[in-house]
């Protein structure tokens, strides 16, 4: 194996261990991993510029659909932006049932998060146990919010659903069954020899490396960097509710098992908290439908590290830029870092512990030359004529149709 | 000369050993799942995943040398039956049997892995080649601590003939309790000979797609399949001919009887196995087997050495 040659093998757009199209190219030298390059791009669905397009009531629902597991953490952090230029005062009870959902979500999206990684280790039992008792808290959020995923709990200066009494016991009731499981969970996590085998040692990113390259969330924390937007900089409830910011110095994909498993306890505290201090009072202020010139920044602290929103208003009912960064395009950089040298077979769970969502990440599309391999930009007038001419090589013409078509423009 | 057809393509034959097969992948497969808290397919699951594959097209990779693609899951499969033929089942003799077949049995059953290698490497594509190699890799690991825990229960009983073991175990009743460390040794080294967790290190699906069987489809793929259903059989009745060598000198019934759940409770096992484990990495493997199965099984032959020199003077 040792005098094997080098190659390349594909890893992505389409490969079973992605949940979504992204392309990793691997450099192997028997199993062993030379580098990696990654394309984003395949996900990209112009967002950004649609949201220009549309109101900021319609920009809510559009925004919470970047995400199909952290909705809620996008379609926050963009309202959040807007009531700051707006400067509306979001009634309490709003706030607290937007920490509420927003912790059940985490949830959810850990637990997501734990039966992945044991898929990709190939210990699917985990998966089938993890995503069984995520069922617990999927109905409890679509009790509540009427959907398992995209909730639409959020408007402009507040929320749309009441949480009351009865959902409040309902709540405290699955909690109970997932805190049980949970630590059941920490306790294979600590205990099962093959788990641990896989997972310590593996996808090492040490503190300083988190600090150069600006890793957030769940995998800054398990380096030891207390970074946590809830803690750092308290958004909605956050302020005002009791919660540690869980770190971890193992370093590896293990530390990161860790951090996660053991936020989910977090997450249990502070739903009961805010369930107990939820303050009486309305859902929402009136806001208005055209928001004043100004700009603003929005943190959240999503399931999977910081999410950062731009939001620039110009005195219309449409927002003039909106500007997402989700997290995960602030860890993707370090995913290459961890695979240095590293095995093949580490390869899907190093990407994985990273908790990738690459339709958030997916920024504008690139076209790569195979020959060559190095990058190009391909504007849209030129990628038309590409397709002529691609055509044409086929027997299609569509210059005539396209002269037609330009005069009528023309016109 | 019917009578051996007979034999051979009905029972103990090919027609039993693939509805055997069949029925043990259904086992395997519901037992998997019900312990992972899913409801598991139906019995009929495995033969209607094969009667599909066989109605689909056979696709051969353009670079792909057509006559080694075709020729490795048939090769695979008839050595996986050849070697069923000559373990006993319910009475110390099986249907063929000569001095010294228990290594012609290893040697039929290390064939499938060989196949699949050739198979793999010469489909080109880059992950069968990956999974190929990885599975030649794994031969290597866990083939000895097998080898060496069968052997050991044969060195006991003095023999190189499966028929010769048994003969023996009947006549010293109560000595297979002897062997029950190489058992343990054998029925993991049989995860590895089946590709199954956590020794499914060559197929590993969110690594190398299905590695060495990637490019496979069709008709192929199905025979491939089976061949693994079939070696999981005769790994099977191997293990419990050498390590569970009781119940044989009852009526055929009964004998019968007690060969099934024999094999049905091997086939458990390796699914119990395999929900409890995440699945290694290559080199973990590779330690695993040198450095925790080979002193085990060298433990259980020096066990025998001694029990020999002191039992059977």
């Amino acid at each position: 194996m040792h005098n094997s040659p080098e190659f390349k093998i594909p890893i992505g757009p389409q490969h079973p261990a992605l949940k979504e199209p992204e392309g990793f190219s691997v450099a192997l030298k028997g199993e062993k991993i030379l580098g990696v390059d990654i394309r984003l791009g395949y996900n990209h669905r112009g967002i950004e510029k649609a949201a220009e397009e549309r109101t900021y009531i319609q920009d809510i629902y559009l925004i919470e659909r970047v995400c199909g597991i952290c909705s809620h953490s996008h379609s926050t952090c963009f309202i959040q932006a807007v009531e700051e230029i707006a400067g509306l005062a979001v009634p309490s009870r709003a706030l607290y049932i937007r920490t509420i959902i927003a912790e059940l979500e985490r949830i959810h999206s850990h637990l997501l998060w734990l039966g992945v990684a044991g898929h990709e280790i190939g210990f699917d039992t985990l998966l089938m146990y993890s995503w069984r008792d995520r069922e617990v808290v999927m109905d409890i959020l679509a009790s509540i919010t009427g959907n398992r995923v995209n909730y639409g709990m959020n408007t402009i200066g507040g929320v749309r659903r009441d949480i009351s009494p009865e959902q409040a016991q309902e709540i405290l009731k699955g909690l109970e069954i997932l805190e049980e499981r949970t630590k059941y969970y920490i306790e294979i996590a600590t205990e099962e020899t093959t788990i641990i085998k896989r997972l310590s040692g593996v996808g090492v990113l040490s503190r300083e490396d988190v600090l150069k390259l600006d890793a957030v969330g769940p995998t800054a924390r398990a380096s030891g960097v207390k970074r946590d937007v809830r803690a750092d900089d308290p958004y909605a409830a956050y302020g005002e509710l009791s919660f540690d910011v869980i770190t971890d110095e193992a370093c590896d994909v293990y530390g990161r098992t860790v951090v996660r498993v053991k936020e989910l306890m977090e997450s249990y505290k502070i739903i009961r908290q805010a369930l107990k201090n939820l303050p009486d009072g309305p859902l929402t202020v009136r806001a208005p439908r055209k928001i004043p010139a100004g700009e603003a920044i929005s943190r959240y602290e999503a399931p999977r590290g910081e999410d950062v929103h731009y939001v620039k208003a110009n005195g219309t009912e449409k927002p003039e830029r909106v500007k997402i960064r989700a997290p995960t395009l602030a860890n993707v950089q370090a995913v290459k870092h961890m695979l240095r040298d590293r095995f093949l077979a580490d390869m899907p769970i190093v990407i994985a512990a990273i908790d990738p969502c690459f339709s958030c990440t997916d920024r504008m599309v690139r076209l790569q030359e195979r020959d060559c391999g190095a990058d190009k930009i391909i504007n849209w007038p030129s990628l038309h004529a590409y397709s002529i001419e691609w055509h044409r090589e086929r027997g299609i013409d569509f210059t005539q149709l396209n002269k037609k078509l330009q005069d009528r423009l023309a016109k | 000369m019917l009578g051996s057809l007979f034999y051979i393509i009905v029972f103990p034959g090919m027609l039993f050993l693939v509805t055997f097969a069949l029925l043990a992948e259904f086992i395997d497969r519901k037992i998997y799942a019900r312990l992972q808290n899913r409801v598991g397919p139906p019995w009929f699951q495995p033969l209607a995943d094969f009667i599909k594959l066989l109605g689909k097209e056979d696709i051969v990779p353009v670079d792909s040398s057509p006559k080694m693609f075709k020729i490795a899951p048939i090769f695979a499969l008839a050595s996986a039956i050849t070697a069923f033929l000559y373990i006993p089942l319910w009475k110390t003799g099986a249907l063929l049997s000569f001095k010294g077949d228990i290594i012609v049995v290893l040697y039929l059953l290390t064939l499938p892995t060989l196949a699949f290698f050739i198979g793999g490497w010469y489909s080109t594509s880059l992950y069968s080649r990956i999974g190929s190699v990885r599975s030649l890799t794994q031969l290597f690991a866990y083939e000895v601590p097998l080898f060496m825990g069968i052997l050991a229960a044969a060195l006991l009983a003095d023999t190189w003939s499966l028929k010769g073991l048994a003969e023996f175990y009947l006549a010293h009743p109560g000595f297979w309790a002897f062997n029950l460390l190489g058992f343990g040794v054998a029925l993991v080294s049989l995860l590895g000979k089946l590709e199954k967790v956590p020794f499914d290190i060559p197929e590993a699906e969110t690594e190398v797609v299905a590695g060495g069987f990637t490019e496979y489809s069709g008709r192929m793929l199905g025979f491939l399949r089976m061949t693994l259903d079939v070696e999981m059989i005769a790994g099977s009745a191997l293990l419990a001919a050498v390590f569970l060598p009781f119940g044989l000198n009852v009526n055929p019934v009964l004998g019968f009887m007690i060969f099934i759940i024999k094999i049905l409770l091997i086939v458990s096992l390796i699914a119990l196995l395999r929900t409890v484990v995440a699945r290694l990495r290559i080199d973990q493997m590779i330690n695993f087997c040198w450095k925790f199965l080979v002193p085990l099984a060298l433990l259980q032959l020096l066990l025998n050495l001694i029990l020999k020199g002191v039992l059977l003077k």
